[in-house]
């Protein structure tokens, strides 16, 4: 065999390998999907969103304590985390261009980016579980914020950088505060980009599990006492999804389908922002 | 930057009253709005270092007791109050390793097949959907893991392994025992394909840096698809490419629940990869809502804090280096 036809198999080997690659990643991922939404389907009615989680051995049960208790802890987080995260990432694209502070807080953010969600867990059960007696939803909250925090910082100062500084001269020109340029020119600016990041970091802690375990723990009753230990979709899948009980199984599978969906619905918005808006 | 407008000229008192008042009043809300920014960016700081330090509070009992021996004992015994650590490692490091054999040879291909050969039109959508499924929570993984694949695995894929591999001197032992379906290996397989989408997004984002000229000044002197890729789109983005690969191997070691689900969680080292382990998340995720204050508690914040600093290390040089890859780009 030539050194040129040897040339020639080589790439079509390598190239047909690489289209086996995305060929297997795509038909796992799809397999992934495919059980499930078949199984999730199969476990969604209209007791699923209006019953409470069912105690062990009794028939049937829906998820309405777990539904409301993830979209109060994840709210709660989304509230917490918007202002600290765009604050901060104002502080470091709009002050910290040089100062030795920002660079130490802007590694530390990467690094949080993607640091273990059940070491955050145990954090917050360290500072406010152990300490301020018992599990609770705003336990669960301020975890889930720990974890969107650095998303939304990250976001927003990715974006401020990409104002050009015209912009910010401009402004100044014309006599305006620092703090106005700020909030109400360069934050204005990309202000698609920054909810596309609030989104990104929703749709994040949304599915997040591990954190919530030591944090808001479960309930098997309804209850918006934030106080109090809260059902949440995450913690009853994990709980559901390991126990004999088939009607518990059957939930469990409702109820990764209800995060999966969220999950995807959400990423798809920010998207959807974010293209319509950056292509102007 | 508010001193600028103090040049404005002004030639009425009334108005130069006016105007100094509204600076100073700047200045003051220019004050207060740096030192709030500064004030939620130090929250940040605060909270990683705070992070460091109530695991390394919480973890003194079971350090104070068993010293660094804690890092390579391998006894996890609730009764008795012993507690080592090697079983958790080992399972977090061994299911990590062979999601990453799986995951970057697939991602580099996927990386490749979208840069390089893809059709234009499907560029984006399947770009788009690498991205979404990087999205998808883990805890989905994990159920699938555990009802879908573990199933399938034990009754088709390991007494396959078994016949061919079980023979084998040395490599025969790591497909011994029973085919159970959960254990080391299928925790490691669906971690990997949990990984997959990380790994090939962030490896597309570097093969992307490249600039056009240089890929088309190769195919320009007559090189193929696959010596572009391997003799000039890798060399270029090695930094970056190895940055994405730690990314990954920093998800790996830190997911808890694709992980929890399939792994059988045994806190003991078998040589097989076929039996039940366990992984620090793991251990973590099951025994810490059960466990009652004292040692074991100590012990899981230890495990924690061993899994914080390995994923830090991990992060941190993941991000050096990708940094790095990316300041060359402009060289």
């Amino acid at each position: 065999m030539n050194l040129y036809s040897r040339r020639i198999l080589t790439n079509r080997i390598g190239v047909a390998l690489s289209m086996t690659a995305m060929a297997f990643g795509l038909l796992a991922l799809l397999w992934i999907l495919w059980t499930l939404f078949y199984n999730g389907f199969a476990a969604l009615s209209l007791d699923f969103f209006t019953r409470d989680t069912p105690a062990p051995g009794t028939e049937g049960g829906g998820l309405r304590n777990a539904i409301v208790g993830s979209l109060m802890i994840v709210g709660v987080s989304a509230l917490v985390s918007t202002p600290i995260g765009i604050l901060a990432g104002i502080y470091l694209a709009e002050f910290g261009a040089t100062s030795k502070f920002a660079a130490v807080t802007r590694f530390v953010t990467d690094v949080m980016l993607s640091a273990p969600s059940i070491v955050v867990g145990l954090f917050v059960y360290a500072l406010a579980v152990a300490t301020l007696g018992g599990f609770s939803g705003w336990a669960g909250s301020l975890a889930l914020s720990l974890i969107a925090i650095p998303v939304v910082v990250r976001t927003t100062e990715n974006m401020l950088l990409l104002v050009p500084n015209s912009l910010r001269e401009a402004a100044f020109a014309v006599g305006a505060p620092r703090w106005q340029v700020s909030l109400k020119v360069t934050l204005r600016a990309v202000s698609s980009g920054v909810v596309t990041g609030i989104l990104l970091a929703i749709a994040r802690v949304t599915g997040e599990t591990a954190p919530l375990l030591f944090t808001a723990l479960n309930n098997q009753f309804y209850s918006t006492d934030m106080s109090e230990p809260m059902g949440n979709l995450p913690v009853v899948i994990f709980q559901f999804a390991m126990s004999p009980y088939d009607n518990w199984v059957k939930l469990a599978w409702g109820g990764a389908l209800l995060i999966a969906l969220m999950v995807l619905a959400i990423n798809i918005i920010a998207r959807a922002i974010f293209r319509k808006k950056s292509s102007v | 930057m508010s001193e600028l407008t103090t040049a404005v000229p002004f030639d009425m008192p009334v108005a130069v009253d006016f105007h100094a008042r509204q600076v100073r009043k700047f200045k003051w809300q220019d004050t207060i709005f740096h030192q709030l920014t500064l004030f939620f960016a130090f929250i940040v700081l605060v909270a990683l270092a705070g992070m460091l330090i109530a695991l390394a509070v919480q973890a003194m009992p079971v350090l104070r007791q068993s010293g660094p021996a804690f890092l390579w004992t391998d006894v996890w015994n609730v009764p008795d109050d012993k507690f080592g650590a090697l079983a958790a490692i080992y399972g977090t490091v061994v299911t990590s390793v062979i999601a990453l054999l799986i995951a970057v040879p697939v991602s580099f291909g996927i990386a490749l097949f979208l840069t390089e050969t893809c059709p234009a039109c499907l560029r984006r959508p399947l770009g788009t959907a690498i991205e979404l499924l990087a999205g998808v929570p883990s805890i989905i993984y994990g159920i699938w893991g555990l009802f879908v694949f573990a199933p399938l695995f034990a009754k088709h894929v390991q007494p396959c392994l078994q016949a061919i591999f079980g023979k084998v001197p040395v490599i025969g032992g790591w497909f011994a025992g029973p085919p159970i379906g959960v254990g080391i290996l299928t925790a490691g397989i669906v971690l990997s394909l949990m990984v997959i989408p990380f790994v090939a997004s962030v490896m597309r984002d570097v093969f992307e840096t490249v600039p056009a000229q240089l890929k088309e000044s190769a195919y320009g002197v007559g090189c193929t698809t696959w010596e572009v890729v391997t003799g000039v789109v890798l060399p270029y983005t090695r930094v970056g490419v190895i940055g994405g690969i730690m990314l990954g191997l920093g998800r790996a070691l830190g997911e808890t629940m694709a992980v929890t689900f399939v792994i059988g969680n045994a806190n003991r080292i078998v040589g097989s990869l076929f039996a039940p382990g366990t992984s620090i998340a793991a251990t973590l995720a099951n025994e810490f809502g059960e466990a009652d204050p004292g040692l074991h508690i100590s012990a899981l914040f230890a495990l924690g804090l061993v899994l914080f600093i390995i994923t830090f290390l991990v992060l941190a040089m993941s991000r050096w280096l990708i940094q790095r890859g990316i300041a060359r780009q402009g060289r």
